[in-house]
């Protein structure tokens, strides 16, 4: 396979692998914070509503107590009585002994003026009420809270008022509340840096000093809930802020109170969890790409180096069956031209034979026939040697079994190949591998292959160059390795693999017969070995053998 | 030169003719036939000192005929006549009493010095036979009648 299939290969495992494990974390994830923030916001905002309606209940009461202390105290004593110099003094005392909610207390007849007065403000006996809006509406409904006003006082306050029927007369208690601690109340539901709690009346005038935007007796900056029924909870954006607001009506529904919650403040748990959840997220998915990406590349190295074994292997079947169906083919046309081959031969045997006899002896083409005859003889015995050779290459001989120092054999080959080589200026060098292990194979067939490699080399450099020989031992697949390089020109591509086949040959005709190297990948074959060669362009070539060890 | 009778057995006419007449040229007293089965039928009615046994032939082998003659004729010597694909089958032929075996395309003279070699073998032997019956004659007169009646037989 090529070099890019196989990263395009890669890509594909990388990006199938990716997308079957990120697409279920992405939507585990996803629908996890999900779940978690929607039922964390139902949590918060569960809380708010909760906070606002304790504080409801607690202000609530808190009027019903005040209303009742005045109801009680207005229905339990006589006009006449609280009327008396001092009383409604000692009265106030034992009530500011429990509770300073109350700053002052005073007894208004029907006519708007003061009956009885006690408290700081003593100027204020002189005031009369008559036309002030609450007279009207406590003599209308019997209970009356006000709301904040400046008053006569000049200072913001309100005030309940109860009235009391005695006989045919009627007058009202009223009492001055102090804001302070209303205040104080409705603050306690601030929460957080930036939540807020204030009390704003029906006409969405604030009733206590919030803490952020607008004043007493001002206009909130929030949206207007002066109409709020019960209690509700929403979200709300203010400014481009998101807030939580809780309502709920107090105060006999005259007043609204209202709680602001910085929903950010009440989301830090989840947005840490977030935080510490998208790192996990990012390392999750750092791990997962890394740990594809080595995944595929281990498996696509995997798959490089089956792939180049299995071309190896496929390489090398088809050489071994190429030879074997050639030393088939080879034996077959042995045989068949052998008979015929015979019978040319014992023809030209017989007329030489007939030459012999006295007439033919005479005649003046004797010579002729004679010198024809011999030369049949002659190219029936090459043709003989060719087929000789040829049987050599495709005849299953067993080899012989024998303990074989490769490096001496070598040396053998060298030596009977030594002045041929001299002779043309060629230098041998050798560089054997000490303690070479020694293996069971056939001496002199290993002989052969040896000369027939070193005898082509030494064709293939024809005049001044070198040869090297070199012995090795590969421990590890238990073979040696046997390389004979040469100096020559090298081999072509197109021409390298066919080196093996039998009557390929690169010499002039006459020269060889191209069947030196077959016999050799042969006996090489037999031995359990094999031969490579080696040629870059222009470099030489290089035979190697190599031979497995037995013993 | 001695005269002995030769036997040639191939399947090849052109090669067996040629044959032939080249040794019937050599003074050798040559009968030439084309199978195995043939050559064993004329054993029957002849006798031979050396055959010339082609190894690869249709029908039966020359390893097949050379046992079938070596029970008829143990004294018979045969040279294998064998192609380079078949050395084998000489080899094979030898290890069951076959003089020699040589390949083709066969040189004739080397062919004669065989057949000459195998000649002086058959002779060798007959000769050791007869003296061996001599020997036994010498030591057992009366046996002779009974030798007498066998060759009779």
């Amino acid at each position: 396979m090529e070099q890019k299939d196989y990263s395009k290969l890669r890509w594909k495992i990388v990006a199938t692998t990716l997308c079957f494990s990120l697409i279920p974390l992405f939507a585990l994830g996803f629908s996890v914070y999900k779940q978690f923030s929607v039922s964390y916001s139902a949590k918060i905002m569960e809380n708010l509503r909760t906070l606002a309606e304790n504080r409801r209940s607690t202000i609530n009461l808190f009027f019903d107590e005040r209303i009742s202390q005045l109801t009680t105290l207005a229905y339990t004593h006589p006009l006449n009585q609280l009327k008396e110099e001092g009383y409604l003094d000692k009265v106030f005392d034992i009530m500011q002994t429990r509770s300073k909610s109350f700053v002052d207390l005073g007894i208004i007849d029907e006519k708007g003026n003061h009956a009885a007065y006690s408290g700081p403000y003593n100027r204020l006996k002189e005031v009369n009420y008559k036309n002030e809006p609450w007279f009207a509406a406590v003599k209308l409904r019997g209970v009356y809270i006000s709301d904040v006003f400046m008053g006569f006082r000049r200072f913001p306050h309100f005030i309940i008022a109860v009235m009391c029927r005695e006989g045919d007369r009627c007058w009202i208690l009223r009492a001055t509340i102090d804001t302070d601690i209303f205040d104080g109340m409705v603050r306690a539901a601030q929460v957080g840096k930036k939540g807020d709690a204030f009390v704003v009346n029906r006409d969405n005038v604030l009733q206590t000093t919030p803490r952020f935007g607008g004043g007493l007796l001002g206009h909130p900056k929030s949206p207007d809930f002066s109409a709020s029924v019960g209690t509700r909870v929403e979200e709300i954006e203010l400014d481009g802020e998101k807030s939580l607001f809780a309502t709920t009506v107090i105060a006999k529904n005259k007043w609204v109170l209202v709680i602001r919650e910085d929903p950010k403040e009440a989301l830090t748990p989840i947005l840490k969890a977030r935080y510490s959840g998208g790192l996990l997220f990012i390392a999750g998915v750092l791990i997962i790409v890394a740990g594809t990406v080595l995944i595929a590349r281990a498996m696509i190295a995997h798959l490089i180096q089956v792939d180049r074994e299995k071309a190896m292997l496929d390489a090398g079947l088809v050489q071994s069956s190429k030879m074997a169906a050639l030393g088939k083919l080879a034996a077959g046309i042995a045989h068949e031209i052998n008979n015929p081959l015979s019978v040319i031969k014992e023809k030209a045997g017989w007329m030489k034979d007939l030459l012999e006899d006295e007439d033919i002896a005479g005649s003046t083409s004797y010579k002729e026939f004679e010198s024809s005859i011999d030369k049949i003889d002659q190219h029936v015995e090459r043709a003989r040697k060719v087929i000789h050779r040829l049987l050599g290459f495709a005849r299953r001989m067993e080899p012989v079994h024998e303990m074989v120092d490769i490096n001496r054999t070598m040396d053998e080959a060298v030596d009977f190949l030594e002045n041929e080589a001299r002779y043309r200026n060629i230098d041998i060098q050798t560089d054997y591998l000490e303690n070479l292990p020694r293996t069971k194979s056939d001496s002199s067939q290993l002989q052969q292959v040896f000369l027939n490699i070193i005898d082509n080399a030494i064709d293939a450099i024809g005049k001044d160059g070198e040869i090297n020989i070199k012995t090795d031992y590969d421990p590890r697949n238990r073979q040696i390795a046997i390389a004979i390089a040469d100096s020559g020109p090298g081999i072509p591509r197109d021409m390298l693999k066919r080196v093996f086949d039998p009557f390929f040959s690169t010499k002039e005709s006459g020269q060889g017969t191209g069947l030196g190297l077959s016999i050799s990948y042969g006996i090489v074959e037999r031995l359990g070995g094999r031969i490579a060669v080696e040629s870059p362009e222009g470099r030489g070539t290089t035979f190697t053998v190599y031979l497995p060890i037995e013993r | 030169m001695e005269e002995f009778r030769v036997l040639v057995v191939d399947d090849e006419d052109d090669f067996r003719e040629t044959f032939v007449n080249r040794l019937q040229r050599r003074n050798l007293d040559v009968d030439g036939v084309e199978s195995g089965e043939k050559a064993l039928e004329w054993l029957d009615k002849h006798l031979y000192d050396v055959c010339i046994l082609d190894v690869k032939m249709p029908g039966m082998d020359g390893v097949e005929t050379l046992r079938e003659m070596k029970t008829k004729r143990p004294l018979m010597e045969v040279i294998m006549l064998t192609g380079h694909a078949s050395v084998e089958s000489g080899i094979e032929g030898m290890k069951l009493g076959a003089f020699d075996y040589i390949m083709k395309p066969a040189d004739i003279d080397e062919l004669m010095e065989k057949m000459r070699q195998a000649h002086e073998k058959k002779t060798l032997h007959e000769e050791k036979i007869r003296q061996a019956k001599i020997k036994e004659l010498e030591g057992h007169p009366a046996r002779v009648f009974e030798q007498i009646r066998e060759e009779g037989t």
